[in-house]
């Protein structure tokens, strides 16, 4: 337990009289690919929406453990505070901001690690200067990592699905994130897509020591790279493991997985 | 393509037709009661006819051509500017060009001419000013005018009270818009589209009134009179004082679009169109949405401010009425016009707005006529705009980008 980056404790999410998510314990490790997985409506995407700030958990504790060991409540805290502490996200339904450019999403994603003022920017100093360079150099390097640098110029509504949901990554990997939430990644991808899509995901792991969360209803994916695996149904956890052992577990084949 | 003319010719036939048909109880019926006889104008039903005939006919002919896509032509111009304006030497030139004709304008024009130029970059930078809460911030603000009687009442009550000199009154004028508008900005933050316009009209309107009804304090209706011309180091003719002023709000303006093109290209900029763009994905990705709201407030109230005091010194009398809902629509149509989010485009938009109807005096009963016309026509051939946006291109250097 000592390299846990995020504790999610007795968390529950109640909107009037839906219990979304009921009493859930998860905790994320440093460096894992963890996945949760579980029918529609379960409560995946709103214990996302808690752990980012969008909504208030009802009860319980999320803690995030920040890479020089502080550990940060972040119920209720503002979304832009959280991804300060090193969260990022995507979305399951994709919110690019369709009118900028590819290179201008992945550029304010660059936002919180930036310092440069109302000021800064009118006199453009040395080192507003230097640090603007900065961001398109990094936003770049980004999108040549996942391989989107030919959409550079691009306005992000005119890029085809695939490198849509891919340029959602570079966006929130430009955020400099310790843990990064992927609501659905591959969901609406091809086959040959979502190949690459695995490759990708075990790549920023393993190259930019990036924890991952990840949202999947693609099992191929969960399954391959997934090293745990949570399971909810009906906002209760019905199962935690490995692949290997949820694939045998009767209570997720009853609820999810079919026979 | 034979049958696509029928289809056509058609339907301009039945527009005319239904046209005429409704138009006929008051083109043709004319009624004098004190004869009591009824005339029939059958001619004017045949005008009617054949006027929505030819209208409707150029109106799908157009459409036609839009459908074919006839923009490229357009967009091909623009990019020829691109590059020359591109080309260092060649803006240096034009750069300079235009200054040597702004700054031998008011010696080769009348005294008026100089004075209606001087509103139209007044507008100008109102419209810039406007243009970075709609256009960058995506707020639409439907109060802005409120800033700018601001910033008027802010010089003239200050020249009132205390003697307050244009030099000190200009940039405290300004300052004093920007707090006002982080004022307004904390009780609409969670508001947008709709909302917000219907509570920032409200607010342009409480401002108005108030100035109207503090009577002790404002002079109400009765309005402010007598207030300096901008002070120089000698005591001014009025053509001289005239053309001092165009030559500050020329300043102003060029002030204005050095400022606010730095703004854009900056991180501050970018979290403002984030914001537009999609406030949930702009706060997940570390946008702290009440600071760039309250920011794009002030900055769009600073240009306000400003304009206000210029306003003042210009008019040398000011009152409530200058400072009506019309006044930011006004600017809220110079900025749509000429493209939102767009520099030149909002400089075109201003300037058009208040030139035309300078211009053509004759025509200035049918002002909100034309104002219709264009709001129906802009957004299905312009949509974006007279000079839309370009998005900044980065070029990227191939070098050790990866390593």
């Amino acid at each position: 337990m000592s390299d846990t980056i995020l504790d999610i404790r007795n968390f529950s999410m109640i909107f009037g009289g839906l219990h979304a998510v009921n009493c859930v314990n998860i905790h994320i490790d440093k460096c894992e690919i963890v996945a949760l997985i579980g029918p529609n409506g379960a409560g995946k995407t709103t214990l996302f929406n808690c752990i980012t700030g969008l909504y208030t958990p009802t009860e319980g504790d999320i803690t995030v453990y920040n890479s020089n060991k502080k550990t940060v409540r972040i119920n209720g805290l503002n979304p832009n505070k959280i991804t300060e502490l090193g969260l990022a996200r995507t979305f399951q339904n994709i919110r690019l901001f369709n009118s900028m450019t590819a290179l201008e999403n992945v550029m304010i994603g660059c936002h919180t690690r930036l310092k440069a003022g109302i000021l800064g920017a009118i006199l453009r100093d040395g080192k507003t200067r230097a640090e603007e360079q900065g961001v398109i150099d990094t936003s770049m390097g980004i999108l040549k990592k996942l391989k989107l640098e030919r959409y550079a110029n691009e306005t992000a509504s005119n890029l085809p699905y695939g490198p849509q949901r891919l340029l959602e990554i570079a966006r929130a990997m430009a955020t400099e994130p310790q843990l990064l939430l992927l609501d659905e990644p591959a969901a609406g991808m091809n086959l040959a897509e979502t190949k690459r899509l695995d490759y990708i995901i075990s790549k920023i792991r393993d190259e930019e020591q990036i924890t991952i969360l990840l949202i999947e209803h693609d099992m191929n994916l969960v399954m391959s790279i997934a090293e745990r695996i949570y399971v909810l149904d009906y906002g209760e956890l019905i199962a935690e493991g490995t692949p290997a052992e949820i694939k045998a577990n009767p209570a997720v084949i009853k609820a999810y997985l079919g026979e | 393509m034979k049958a696509s003319f029928f289809k056509t010719l058609r339907t301009t036939l039945l527009n005319a037709l239904w046209m005429m048909l409704i138009t006929f109880p008051i083109m043709v019926i004319k009624v004098k009661p004190r004869e009591s006889l009824v005339s029939w104008r059958w001619m004017n039903l045949l005008w009617v006819g054949i006027g929505t005939f030819s209208l409707s006919w150029i109106w799908r002919y157009l459409l036609s051509r839009r459908d074919k896509g006839s923009k490229l032509n357009a967009g091909r111009g623009r990019e020829v500017l691109g590059l020359l304006w591109g080309k260092k030497k060649i803006r240096a030139v034009l750069l300079a060009a235009l200054t040597l004709l702004v700054i031998w304008f008011p010696w080769i024009v009348n005294l008026y001419q100089v004075g209606i130029i001087t509103s139209g970059l007044m507008f100008v930078i109102l419209g810039l000013g406007l243009n970075i809460v709609i256009g960058y911030g995506g707020l639409l603000h439907l109060g802005y005018a409120a800033f700018y009687a601001m910033g008027a009442y802010n010089y003239a009550l200050m020249y009132l009270y205390w003697g307050m000199q244009f030099w000190l009154a200009l940039p405290l004028g300004a300052v004093s818009g920007a707090l006002f508008g982080i004022l307004i900005g904390f009780p609409v933050l969670r508001l947008r589209g709709d909302y917000l316009a219907i509570v920032t009209l409200a607010f342009g309107e409480i401002m108005r009134l108030l100035l109207l009804n503090l009577s002790d304090f404002t002079k109400g209706a009765e309005g402010i009179a007598q207030i300096p011309r901008a002070a120089f180091i000698r005591a001014l003719s009025l053509q001289e004082a005239t053309n001092y002023l165009f030559y500050i709000c020329a300043v102003l303006v060029a002030f204005s679009i050095f400022i606010i093109r730095r703004l854009e290209n900056s991180r501050i900029g970018r979290a403002l169109e984030a914001m537009r763009e999609d406030e949930i994905a702009a706060q997940s990705m570390g946008i702290n949405l009440t600071r760039n709201k309250l920011i794009t407030f002030a900055l769009g109230a600073f240009w306000a401010g400003l304009a206000g005091v210029i306003l003042a010194a210009k008019t040398t009398y000011i009152n409530p009425g200058s400072f009506t809902l019309l006044e930011s629509v006004m600017i809220l149509v110079a900025v749509v016009l000429g493209g939102m989010g767009s520099i030149p485009g909002v400089i075109l938009g201003a300037l058009l707005v208040t030139l035309i109807p300078e211009y053509f005096r004759a025509l200035s009963d049918y002002r909100m006529l034309m104002f219709g016309v264009v709001l129906v026509i802009m957004p299905i051939f312009r949509p974006r705009g007279i000079i839309p946006k370009l998005r900044k291109h980065y070029t990227v250097k191939e070098v050790d980008c990866s390593s």
